[in-house]
């Protein structure tokens, strides 16, 4: 933390250390770390050199992440938690057909739960032992402890999974700087290779789901024009259709979790195969001593996922109908995800676009490269003017109105951060309170959309119908999340909440699952907080200087006195063990500091007007 | 202690003078200048209650930006600046032909939907593109040239019907899709 910054183009913020940052790709099948290293995007590798970590986590005697546990699943399905992305944010209904996975849900009716030999574990949870291995794996590498990260998220999940994630990346103990779209990710890591300008289209086919982005580049510039996917449509589809051919062929019907996940598996590395090779044979002995041994032919692969392939065409067609632009203004089609490889989906972009798509970035490693480019920004590394991304929400954000109707409050495809508020009125004599049910999607009926939260304002005077006038107001952030306000505009009666009850976890479950993962670091914890609080402390005591240096005619003399005062009461504390004391001379400063970074930050506001040599402006 | 006004028209926010003809490179340019000062992403490193501030005012500049950006959005804000409501909600009074007109454009879309005709609905897409274009013109004059309010809003509301039909067509689409 520090004052805000605001230095000529090209400049350096402040004369500090680099920060250090990364970006993770929190994959369906796999994920990946990446940091900027002397001005270059790389992915970090484990120790034994590998850059993938299989998003898979085993809870035996201890929780194993990665490889090991991988090896495990067919042993130990029920324990072994693959492609948990797909249950982030969702309830057991929402996953649907649950009969061919080999695991001990726990329906709670929000957010589904899974029963292992450790315990119930929610998927926050789960994904949380994942961030934790990529977290020490860039710490180790790169000597340090991370000032923060920037996580990446499908663009079309909706605000329960991103909450999901968020809460994931706090219980591993990582700042998120920023939730980045998939493909936005994947854009900035062409963008820069390429140098590229003009409209481009990001399909981006991972594990378990789907995205495609419109956007328009140019000088440093990425506008995300429309966002369309399925938070449910990924490769693992296509080994699901395998799967249920090779039980037809063989004319199985029930398998045990053990049969179930071999069998996943080796439709997994067939699909794999049909890549390189026109067919894939198929052997296995089933816990019941049957033998399958069966070719599946590229042309049959082609055949039964060619459904599959055409819902993602459906979405597309969308996406540019949104973006108002037709096929032949794409200037060039970026492909993502590991899915991508396989030969008809290329061949069926390719024939949609009329040209051949763009895969000369590793689509497993460009979502984590570009991810890391951007945290290297946020972290504060790297000052650049001409730099900026403009993303969108996906999915429209509304509230029910009588008759279980939809009412639109943000449309889908508003660029972020957009905040919109609406009236509303009672509709009986004397009615003191009103619930507000906020939703998500783009249906007319509240059954068709996803529920996120529902509250009451209460406290509201009696008045005859109609009379009051309950203004709510939805505002979306830089990571896509909401934040619903409804306030009472005569009596000023309020409520507010962050958009998290009905599928996300309570700020009580977080805290909870943070001292159950630390309560044997806590002397760790303690010398960690410590060190983190100092360098904060001195940042802020540069930037702060700095800026004092800078722009500090723009005080007056009692305020530059109040700020110098506080800049020594926490040079003060920076001696003391307590971090605590050191934090609260920190919040000290800063709070004594904002007014000040306002009025630079409408200064170099102003300094942008005045560039445009408009005759007619006028600044207050 | 100076500071810059961000509750201000938003035309001059942008620099732009107020009127509905625009220079829409001009605002697209100044759009991203500000962005890149007040953009969330610039204050990422920085204390919370300034990224509470950065996201406010980037808000406010799309917010502005969206508004003038879009036709009928901006007529409906540079009445608002004159004091004039447009009553879309309450005034429902039509010409006949208008109605007339925009009930057989609404049984054409749904016609080529149960023909599930994709080239009879991009038809009616590019004939309600262009009644718009002409009618955005008809705003321009009224607004700009003649200064006659009320006849501009009574335009706004025959755009609003437009716009819902252009909605409509959208939806046709994406049921064509599935």
């Amino acid at each position: 933390m520090a004052l805000l910054q605001i230095s000529e183009p090209g400049l350096s913020t402040a004369p500090h250390q680099h920060r250090l940052a990364v970006g993770i790709d929190l994959g369906t099948t796999n994920s990946l770390v990446a940091t900027v290293r002397n001005g270059i995007s790389v992915v970090l590798n484990d120790e034994n050199g590998r850059a993938m970590l299989p998003s898979v986590v085993r809870y035996a005697t201890e929780v194993v992440v990665g490889e090991v546990a991988q090896a495990a699943q067919s042993d130990d399905p029920v324990n072994t938690i693959v492609s948990v992305k797909r249950f982030m944010g969702r309830s057991l209904t929402d996953v649907g057909d649950t009969s061919r996975l080999p695991y001990r849900f726990v329906d709670t009716g929000s957010m589904l739960q899974l029963r292992t030999v450790a315990g119930v574990k929610s998927p926050v949870e789960v994904s949380a032992e994942i961030l934790k291995v990529l977290r020490l794996r860039a710490e180790e590498s790169l000597g340090g402890e991370l000032v923060g990260a920037v996580i990446t998220v499908p663009a079309y999940f909706d605000d329960a999974q991103r909450q999901a994630t968020k809460d994931a990346a706090k219980l591993a103990g990582i700042n998120v700087l920023r939730l980045l779209n998939e493909p936005t990710a994947a854009a900035i890591a062409y963008g820069l290779d390429n140098a590229s300008e003009g409209v481009y289209a990001v399909y981006d086919l991972g594990g378990g789901t789907f995205d495609i982005s419109i956007l328009r580049l140019s000088r440093g510039v990425f506008e995300v024009l429309s966002a369309n996917g399925d938070s449910a449509l990924g490769g693992d589809d296509f080994d699901q259709r395998i799967h249920c051919w090779l039980l037809e062929k063989n004319q199985l019907s029930v398998l045990s979790p053990q049969n179930t996940r071999l069998l996943l598996t080796l439709a997994r590395s067939a699909k794999e195969q049909l890549t390189e090779h026109v067919e894939a044979r198929i052997t296995a002995v089933l816990s019941s001593g049957e033998i399958i041994d069966n070719v599946l032919s590229r042309a049959d692969f082609q055949e039964m996922s060619t459904n599959l392939i055409q819902r993602t065409l459906q979405l597309m067609r969308r996406a540019l109908r949104d973006a108002k632009l037709g096929v032949d203004e794409v200037k060039g089609v970026v492909m993502v995800g590991g899915a991508t490889r396989m030969p008809q989906v290329q061949h069926a972009v390719g024939e949609f676009f009329g040209q051949t798509p763009l895969t000369n970035l590793d689509p497993d490693k460009v979502v984590a490269l570009g991810a890391a480019i951007q945290a290297n920004l946020l972290a504060g590394n790297q000052s650049r003017d001409d730099w900026l991304l403009l993303d969108v929400i996906p999915l429209s954000l509304g509230l029910e109105t009588m008759g279980g109707l939809v009412e639109k409050i943000i449309p889908r495809n508003s660029t972020i951060p957009t905040a919109r508020a609406q009236e509303f009125t009672t509709y009986k004599d004397g009615q003191t309170a009103m619930s507000l049910h906020v939703l998500q999607g783009e249906r007319e009926l509240v059954s068709d959309c996803r529920s996120l939260a529902k509250f009451e304002l209460r406290g509201i005077p009696p008045m005859v119908a109609g009379a009051a006038r309950i203004r709510v107001t939805f505002q979306v952030d830089a990571d896509g999340l909401l934040n619903v306000a409804a306030r009472e505009m005569a009596s000023g009666v309020e409520a507010a909440i962050v958009v998290k009850p009905s599928y996300g976890l309570s700020d009580a479950e977080i805290t909870r699952m943070l001292q159950d993962s630390t309560q044997h670091a806590q002397d760790d914890m303690q010398a960690r907080a410590h060190r983190e609080q100092q360098t904060e402390a001195n940042q802020l005591l540069d930037a702060v200087q700095n800026a004092l240096d800078q722009d500090g005619s723009l005080l007056s003399e009692v305020q530059h006195a109040e700020i110098e005062s506080r800049m020594s009461a926490l040079k003060e504390t920076l001696v003391l063990t307590d971090h605590l004391t050191i934090k609260r001379a920190v919040t000290a400063l800063n709070d004594a500091t904002v007014s000040f970074a306002q009025a630079r930050m409408d200064k170099s506001v102003k300094r942008v007007l005045s560039g445009m040599n408009i005759s007619d402006l006028e600044i207050k | 202690m100076q500071s810059f006004d961000f509750s201000q028209d938003y035309f001059n926010l942008f620099g732009l003078s107020r009127c509905y003809r625009l220079d829409s490179t001009g605002l697209e340019v100044q759009f991203r200048a500000l962005q890149a000062q007040v953009h969330p992403d610039k204050s990422a490193h920085l204390s919370d209650a300034l990224q509470r501030i950065a996201m406010q005012r980037s808000t406010q500049v799309n917010e502005a930006y969206q508004t003038l950006k879009s036709p009928i959005r901006r007529a409906r804000y540079l009445l608002s600046l004159q004091g004039v409501d447009t009553q879309e909600e309450t005034n429902t009074v039509m010409p006949v032909d208008f109605l007339m007109a925009q009930m057989d454009l609404r049984e054409a879309v749904e016609a080529a939907l149960r023909a599930q005709d994709i080239s009879a609905l991009d038809k009616q897409a590019a004939q309600l593109k262009a009644d718009t274009r002409k009618l955005e013109a008809e705003l321009a004059e009224q607004i700009d040239t003649l200064q006659n309010y009320q006849a501009a809003a009574g335009l706004v509301r025959k755009l609003r019907f437009m716009e819902k039909l252009a909605e409509e067509i959208a939806s046709a689409y994406d049921e064509l899709d599935n």
